[in-house]
Parts: structure tokens; C-alpha cells; sequence
């Protein structure tokens, strides 16, 4: 009974440093974040909320340069969502169709088409940024949603995933679809995305969350200020603030901060249930 | 209503295993065949060729006198039951019931009108709005049957529907399938590895062994008149007694035991014979000794195992002999029982070819 006491608070003790480890500058951003400009630039990091919440976050979102020259933070939020759910949709139909093709329709090379998509997983964005750069600049797709989303939604991860789950359906199924009439197109849509639903749901979370961190591929591809998203919002935020010239916003930077973290907060928050249930069970 | 039939149909997987090896057999309207053999004897394999689940290597496969090799599943028009019911897990009953006739483009009416009147005949009216999840392992059984049977197919096809049920269960099933079959005479192959399950069910029966069709007619022929060694041991429960013997011109010689009332065989090869367990009876001069090993008590009767004192012995092997008798006779474990047979029901077989001899 004591051992076990001991072991209670042992690991509730690893767990609760781990909470603050990893919470606790968030709530100094958050804290930071609701006082006046001049209580920072004079004492600094602020610990307990301050009085300047509403003003700040308003201005913010709301104003025109409230943060930047011209876009609005709450601009930027939508371009935000656009790219992240974009870039989620995308990669969950090309790769559920990816896995698709190569599950089901047994053509010779779909095993090595296989293990050439996942081996682009070596090749990330970064590394054949320039030609993508190259390619959606001929497109003439530079600063728009499109260009900005469609060379990023090739997934091998998904493709991965999809794959593994489609092999574990029974051949069964398919046979008996075939019998009742399906086509590959219907039996796709009617048994396979449904059977995958909590499947879809894991992938589009963890997509999301990828896509709406996006950096170096957005700061490369816009240049007006109406296409930024939060993340990239951050960082001019702070280039501005380094810039110097009237008294430093670092109010706004850290509101822009929380407002960037709480979408996929809550993403994570509201579906955690398909998430954990998309990656330990499937139904069969 | 339809008739099949396979000619010279033969089926090599692409891993170079010959699954098929030649089969010939005319189906007609209305009869349930069923496919019985071992496990890997290509009974699976053969149903779903005549199902375009898979492709034939060689020869041809007609429905109603149309050849359908290239034929799409969809278009050949048949209905499959599987082991594991294969249910759409994410749909209702009445939407995995449905499913094949929407893609067939039936009006919504039409399509309820059927579902419920299926849904009637195998009694799952109640749980049409349920999901497989929800269901026994006899009610998916029921609504496997269910989706085939809506969509009123030429031929029904099954693959070893009730394996996954338990054995109570399992009669049941067997005799409403043979029940409905009766009743809506559509023609049905039936395949199993279960003997009981093929006797039962069977219009007539083919054996399969090793890719080929061993014997094919009706049960009780098969039982009565088994071709080959291999039918002979298949079909019948408790299996037939199987001694080695010899042929001296007079007498079957098993070991020290001698055997008369048998003539015209061959004397330079190996023979095997073979004696149902009910041809066995109690008998003081009967040629047999058997030591007691088990009683087995099945209620109206008892089956006796044991071993042939002084007979042949297929290598290490003590040839075992089942005595099928009344249930009152009880003899002690390790006890004697003298044993003779009715040697015009007996059968002689060619211990390597397999074939019958008498
Ligand atoms: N898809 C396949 N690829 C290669 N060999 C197969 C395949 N399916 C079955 N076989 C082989 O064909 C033989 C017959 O199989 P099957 O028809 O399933 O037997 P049964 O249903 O009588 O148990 C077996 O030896 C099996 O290993
Ligand atoms: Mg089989």
C-alpha cells in the first residue's frame, strides 16, 4: 500500500513538471500579452494577466496596422485556415487515392511506385524548394491559395497510413461489392471512405496542425501582405519590432503568438476522441 | 432458374499452383450441388471461377449456354454467401441488403418492397435498422443470406457459410438454407469441408481431391457406391474401417488374419479394405478380434474403438477399427469383442491407385 503510494506520487510528479515544463511560456505569452506596451518595455515578461486584454487583442485582430502595415490580424487567421485546410483536404484525397491505386488495382509497378512515394519522404519541402518555387512562379500561381497549397499536398505519410489501413480491410469486402455491382469508383465511396472515416479524421488533424505551421514555403511564396498568414504575421511582427522607430508592440506579437496556437489548441481539443480512435482501432 | 456448366476447367495461380485441374460438370436448374473436400483441395478456388471472382487459366464456363469466362461478377449474375459474411460493417442491414440492387438502379419502391419481403423470409425484420456490429453470428449469417437472396441471382453461390457458427447453431442454418433453397429453386453450389453439412444439403455431391473432381452423384450413392478409396474415407461418419490386406487367389490375408468370401482380385498388389463401422456386428466366428480402447456413447448409439488384434500393420500404425452399436452394449476398456462383417457390403480397393476393385 505505501509502495504504491510512492509510486502514485512519483509519477504524478514526472508528469506534473512535464505540464509546466511545457505550458508554463505559453502562459507567459498569454500573460505578456494583455499588458500595455510601456509595462513591458519596463519590467519585461509579465507572469499574471495584466488589464490590457480587450484593447490589444482588438486592435489586433480588428484595426488596420494595428499589426501590420495594412492586414488585418483577423486577414491573416483566414488565410491561415485556408492554407491548413487546404492543405489537410488535399493530402487526405491524394493520398487516400494514392493508396487506392495501389492496393487495389494490381498493376506491376504499384509496389515500387510504392516505395518511391515513400521514399520522397526523405526529400522534404526544403529540399526541392526552388524548383517548386520555379514551377508554381511559371504557373503564374505566386501569390495565390492554389499555389500555395497544391505543391504541398503530396503526402507520403498519408499514402503510408491509408495504405496499411486499406491492406487490413478484408479482400471480402471488395468481392462482395463486386458481386453486388460497385464500381471501383462506388466501391471506393461507398465502403472504403466510410470504413476510414476515423481514419480521415486523424490524418485531417494532423495535417491541419502540420499545414497551419507552414513557414518557409508560405514566406517564400507571398509577397502582398493581404496573403500572409499568422505564422509569417509573427515573424514580419518581430522584424518590424527589431526594426526600431516608435515605442516597441510586443503586446501584439505575443497576442499574435496565442492566436496562432489556439486554432490547432483546439482542433486537437474538439476531436482528440477520432484521433486517438483513428490511430489505435479501426472499424471492421 | 439456370443451369452451369464447367467444362475442362482448370485454374493455374499466378505462384505456379495448379488449384484446378480439369474439372467437367453439368449443373442443372434448380439442383444444389455442393463441393466437398479437404482443406486446399481448390473446392474455393472452383466457386469462385464460376463466381469471375477469378479469372479461368483454361476451359469454359457457361451459364444458361452462355459462355462467361470475360463476364464481369456484376454481370453473371450471381450471389455469394462467405465464411466471415463479408457485411458492409458501416451499413444497416437494410443498406447492405439494398446495395447491390441500387447499383443495379432499381426504383427506391421496388427496392424496399424486396428487402422487406427477404428480410421477412429469414426472419430479420426487426433488425433492418441495425448495424452487422450488432448482430449474432446467426443473424449475420441470416443477412449474408439476406443480400444474396434479394437480389434474386441465377445461381447462388456459398463458401463454407457456416463455419463460423457454432454447431448447434450450424444444424439450424443447414436445414433453413436447404428450406429456402427448396423454396425459392434457384440453382446453388455449396461448398464445405464438412461431410454431414454436404449429405445433408446436397442434391448431389462432388468430391474433390487435389485440384480434380474425385466421384460426383448423389449422397447416398457416393456412401453406398464410393468409387475410390479416397471417396470412401471422405464421406461417411464415423469414417469407414480401412484394413491393409493381400489377395492369395482365395482369401484376403491382413497379418495373421484370413478373410474368405472374396474373389477375383488381383494377387500382386497392395489392397486396402474397407468396412463401414454399422457393417461391423458381435459375431463368435467372425474373423475379427478387437481390443476395447474407447466407448464413445452418442446416445442411441455407442461407437467402440480399438485396436485388430493380429491384423496387417500400415507401418508403426495399429489398424484401428469403429464399431458403430446399440447403446446398451458397454464392454470394459482392454476387453475382447469378436467381430464379423458383411462381406457383400464390403469394399477392396487398390491400395496405391486408390481405386475401387469390388
Ligand atoms: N490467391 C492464391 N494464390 C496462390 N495460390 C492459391 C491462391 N488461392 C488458393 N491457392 C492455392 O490453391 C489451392 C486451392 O485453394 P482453395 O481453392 O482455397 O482450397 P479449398 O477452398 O478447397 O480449401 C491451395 O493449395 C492454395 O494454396
Ligand atoms: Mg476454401
Amino acid at each position: 500500500m505505501k509502495q504504491l503510494n510512492w509510486r502514485v506520487i512519483t509519477t504524478h510528479t514526472i508528469c506534473i513538471i512535464g505540464v509546466i515544463f511545457m505550458s508554463l511560456p505559453v502562459w507567459i505569452a498569454f500573460a505578456t500579452s494583455t499588458h500595455s506596451a510601456e509595462t513591458i518595455l519596463r519590467n519585461g515578461l509579465q507572469f499574471w494577466p495584466g488589464s490590457d486584454f480587450l484593447p490589444t487583442y482588438h486592435e489586433a485582430l480588428f484595426v488596420e496596422g494595428g499589426v501590420m502595415k495594412s492586414v488585418l490580424g483577423i486577414t491573416m487567421l483566414k488565410n491561415s485556415l485556408i492554407l491548413g485546410l487546404g492543405f489537410a483536404i488535399g493530402k487526405v484525397i491524394i493520398s487516400m487515392l494514392a493508396a487506392y491505386a495501389i492496393v487495389y488495382f494490381r498493376f506491376r509497378l504499384a509496389l515500387p511506385l510504392f516505395w518511391i512515394i515513400f521514399m520522397t519522404l526523405l526529400l522534404p519541402l526544403e529540399v526541392r524548394i526552388i524548383p517548386s518555387y520555379e514551377v508554381v512562379s511559371g504557373l503564374g500561381l505566386l501569390d495565390t491559395h492554389a499555389g500555395l497549397i497544391i505543391p504541398l499536398i503530396a503526402s507520403a505519410t498519408g499514402t503510408f497510413f491509408f495504405r496499411q489501413f486499406f491492406l487490413s480491410v478484408p479482400d471480402e469486402l471488395l468481392e462482395a461489392a463486386r458481386l453486388d455491382g460497385a464500381t471501383a469508383w462506388g466501391f471506393f465511396i461507398d465502403i472504403l471512405v466510410p470504413l476510414s472515416k476515423t481514419m480521415i479524421a486523424a490524418i485531417l488533424i494532423i495535417m491541419f496542425v502540420v499545414g497551419w505551421n507552414q513557414y518557409l514555403w508560405p514566406l517564400i511564396m507571398t509577397t502582398k501582405e493581404e496573403n500572409y498568414t499568422l505564422v509569417i504575421g509573427i515573424k514580419q511582427i518581430y522584424q518590424i519590432l527589431a526594426d526600431g522607430g516608435e515605442l516597441p508592440q510586443y503586446q501584439k506579437a505575443f497576442a499574435l503568438t496565442i492566436l496562432a496556437t489556439l486554432p490547432p489548441v483546439l482542433v486537437v481539443l474538439v476531436f482528440q476522441n477520432w484521433f486517438v480512435k483513428g490511430l489505435v482501432e479501426s472499424e471492421k | 432458374m439456370s443451369k452451369v456448366q464447367l467444362t475442362n476447367v482448370r485454374k493455374t495461380y499466378p505462384n505456379g499452383a495448379e488449384a484446378v485441374r480439369g474439372v467437367d460438370m453439368e449443373i442443372e436448374s434448380g439442383e444444389f450441388i455442393v463441393f466437398v473436400g479437404p482443406s486446399g483441395c481448390g473446392k474455393s478456388t472452383l466457386l469462385r471461377m464460376v463466381a469471375g471472382l477469378e479469372s479461368v487459366t483454361s476451359g469454359q464456363v457457361l451459364i444458361d449456354d452462355r459462355l462467361i469466362n470475360d463476364v464481369s461478377p456484376a454481370e453473371r449474375d450471381v450471389a455469394m454467401v462467405f465464411q466471415n459474411y463479408a457485411l458492409y460493417p458501416h451499413m444497416t442491414v437494410r443498406g447492405n441488403m439494398s446495395y447491390g440492387l441500387k447499383n443495379r438502379g432499381l426504383p427506391k419502391a421496388e427496392i424496399d418492397q424486396k428487402v422487406t419481403e427477404a428480410a421477412k423470409m429469414l426472419r430479420i425484420g426487426d433488425f433492418l435498422d441495425r448495424q452487422p456490429s450488432q448482430l449474432s453470428g446467426g443473424q449475420r449469417q441470416r443477412v449474408a443470406m439476406g443480400r444474396a437472396i434479394v437480389r434474386e441471382p441465377k445461381v447462388f453461390l456459398f463458401d463454407e457459410p457456416l463455419s463460423n457458427l457454432d454447431a448447434k447453431l450450424r444444424v439450424q442454418m443447414r436445414i433453413e438454407i436447404k428450406r429456402l433453397q427448396r423454396r425459392m429453386n434457384v440453382t446453388s453450389i455449396y461448398v464445405t469441408h464438412d461431410q454431414t453439412e454436404a449429405m445433408t444439403l446436397a442434391d448431389r455431391l462432388a468430391v474433390v481431391n487435389d485440384g480434380k473432381i474425385e466421384q460426383m452423384g448423389s449422397p447416398i450413392d457416393l456412401y453406398n457406391n464410393p468409387a475410390t478409396l479416397f471417396v470412401a474415407s471422405f464421406i461417411g461418419s464415423p469414417q469407414v474401417n480401412l484394413l491393409p490386406a493381400t489377395f492369395d487367389g482365395q482369401h484376403l490375408i491382413s497379418g495373421d488374419l484370413k478373410l474368405s468370401g472374396f474373389g477375383d482380385l488381383p494377387t500382386s498388389t497392395e489392397l486396402v479394405l474397407g468396412i463401414r463401422p454399422d457393417e461391423l456386428r458381435l459375431d463368435e466366428s467372425g474373423p475379427f478380434l478387437l481390443r476395447v480402447d474407447i466407448v464413445e456413447q452418442h446416445g442411441s448409439d455407442n461407437l467402440i474403438y480399438g485396436g485388430v488384434l493380429g491384423a496387417m500393420n500400415d507401418g508403426d500404425q495399429e489398424t484401428e477399427f469403429c464399431f458403430k452399436t446399440s447403446q446398451d452394449m458397454l464392454p470394459d476398456l482392454d476387453s475382447t469383442l469378436k467381430l464379423g462383417f458383411n462381406d457383400e457390403r464390403a469394399m477392396v480397393f487398390n491400395k496405391v491407385t486408390g481405386e475401387r476393385l469390388r
